[in-house]
């Protein structure tokens, strides 16, 4: 009894799952008549749109991790070192962007931030762009803290800090070389994880009009038959490959970790 | 009695958490606030309760319940189906080794929503999809003369059941492996049957939990955008798509509304993620 419902769940939810993966997969290698070719993805490749926005949500990204890094690697550590009474307070905050949804925010930015406002970020392109970019470090503001912050967890923040202090480090020197080393797998998990949301992201780049990877797919899905296929083949890949990485650097900092 | 000859210092330990309070203050709290505030205010700059009660027609109305019913819909079965999977492989007498891949998956697969979403489901039971055309061709069975079309509500579920379900696993996972062994030793030793064991144990200890991630996931499928639109374009009549065509285009005709329509998504997520913190709290008293 026990073995057949155990094993019904588990392949019914297995079949669940393949099913749309084998399906986009099928789907996209059916661009020519009659036979398996990978012309659909010939096509979304040598798109100089595709070429133009996957580059400008790449950068974004990147820009993305870097803001996020410097914002929550050095909240965490103080946090953890001189004002733990506030860790609450950050982690509730840190959490909201769950709770909000990202249409309500970006919705918050277009009235607070537009051209007649004190800082008219939507007036220039680089101001939009800046935006955009700190909409989606508030977006990897929850994943980014948690793994920072599971990862100080794990080593003792007070003694290596005046250890460092007694050498004559500065607080920049302590943040840079000492707490970021050690909790850098923890902060290239929450890497990752960024790279995986803000390559795909739609709403608010839609909403900001940028021209990001996430409105260009959704503008092919809505004109072209097979290329949308080749795109979800090609988003499924980046995501299981950002998950790979997060999973190898979590072994990896495991193993040069002493034992204790 | 000797003074402390300590100099008075400043107490400046907070400047450390200003960078990040003033980020947060000004892209996330403070534009929330302003939609929130928005939604009370008249055109005239007033106090007022009008824009809620216009939220009061058919449309808005329709709307706000097509999203509940699917985010109700998509996280229960979501809830379930991850619940028996994950049961399967931890504590069932499904094959052990499925157990590190599935959780694997399932932190692809739940990342994996928006736009590639919808895509990879039209590939695949959309009009022309592999499936649907495989099922008329070969068995001669019409799932669109059977009443069946992706690009509906129904469709809108199945395709979010792709990332709820595997959300629910990763989730509820480590409260299945906290179910201590000793508890069912204890109940079979007391003469319980396998069945009675889930019913009156292990179940009222999980329920906390899986009633609170039934909570984030319906949170979780309310606020999502992207699928939605990429699915079935600006047609159907859901919460955060009507927000969307506001936000392109006032098509309520009335920015106050647009921002009372944004509070209503605010306050039911809101009330979602409560419950689940709530609920959380309460199943860690057995499950550390």
């Amino acid at each position: 009894m026990t073995r057949l419902w155990s094993w019904g769940a588990l392949l019914i939810g297995i079949a669940f799952f393949l099913m749309p993966l084998y399906g986009m997969t099928e789907f996209s290698l059916k661009m020519r008549r009659g036979e398996y070719s990978f012309d659909a993805y010939a096509t979304v490749l040598a798109d100089p749109r595709f070429q133009a926005t996957f580059g400008y949500s790449v950068l974004m990204a990147v820009l993305t991790i870097l803001c996020g890094v410097l914002l929550v690697v050095p909240t965490a550590f103080w946090v953890r070192l001189k004002l733990p009474g506030l860790r609450p307070w950050v982690e509730f905050i840190t959490l909201l962007p769950l709770v909000i949804p990202s249409i309500v925010v970006v919705f918050g930015y277009i009235r607070l931030y537009n051209t007649s406002s004190w800082l008219p970020l939507t007036g220039s392109v680089t101001g939009t762009n800046i935006l955009l970019m700190f909409g989606y470090t508030v977006l990897a503001l929850p994943y980014m803290y948690r793994a920072v912050d599971t990862g100080l967890r794990t080593i003792d923040v007070a003694t290596l800090t005046e250890a460092a202090q007694s050498l004559g480090a500065g607080w920049v020197t302590i943040l840079a070389r000492v707490i970021l080393p050690n909790v850098l797998g923890a902060v290239l998990s929450g890497a990752f994880l960024t790279f995986a949301i803000v390559i795909g992201e739609f709403t608010m780049a839609a909403l900001l009009d940028r021209p990001a990877f996430g409105p260009y797919m959704q503008l092919l899905g809505a004109n072209r038959a097979y290329e949308p296929a080749a795109l979800a083949v090609i988003a499924f890949a980046i995501t299981w490959a950002c998950m790979g990485l997060i999973q190898l650097v979590t072994r990896f900092s495991k193993h040069n970790r002493v034992a204790r | 009695m000797a003074q402390p000859r300590a100099r008075i210092r400043l107490p400046l330990t907070w400047l450390g958490v200003v960078p990040f309070f003033v980020f947060v203050g000004l892209f996330l709290l403070l534009p929330t606030l302003y939609i929130v505030v928005g939604a009370f205010r008249s055109p005239e700059g007033g106090f007022t309760f009008g824009n809620i009660l216009a939220l009061n027609t058919p449309t808005i109305l329709s709307a706000y319940w097509v999203s509940i019913k699917i985010a109700f819909w998509s996280s229960l079965i979501g809830c379930a189906v991850g619940f028996a999977m994950a049961a399967a492989v931890t504590v069932g007498a499904g094959p052990r080794w499925v157990k590190n891949p599935l959780l694997t998956f399932s932190g692809v697969a739940s990342n994996f929503a928006g736009v590639p979403l919808a895509f990879a489901f039209i590939a695949t039971i959309g009009p022309a999809g592999i499936i649907t055309l495989y099922l008329r061709h070969e068995f001669g069975i019409n799932l669109r003369l059977m009443g069946f079309n992706l690009l509906s509500t129904l469709g809108l579920v199945i395709t979010y059941l792709f990332f709820q379900i595997p959300l629910m696993i990763l989730i509820i996972t480590p409260a299945l492996e906290g179910l201590k062994r000793e508890w069912k030793e204890a109940a079979s030793i007391l003469g319980a049957t396998s069945f009675q064991y889930w019913r009156m144990v292990a179940f009222p200890i999980l329920f906390p939990s899986i009633l609170g991630t039934m909570a984030l996931l319906f949170a979780n499928a309310f606020g999502a955008v992207a699928t939605a639109i990429a699915l079935t374009g600006p047609s159907l009549n859901i919460a955060p798509i009507l927000l969307y065509a506001q936000i392109r285009g006032d098509v309520l005709g009335s920015p106050n509304l647009g921002y009372a329509l944004a509070f209503g998504m605010i306050v039911i997520t809101g009330l979602a993620n409560a419950l689940y913190i709530v609920l959380r709290a309460r199943s860690e008293r057995w499950l550390k």
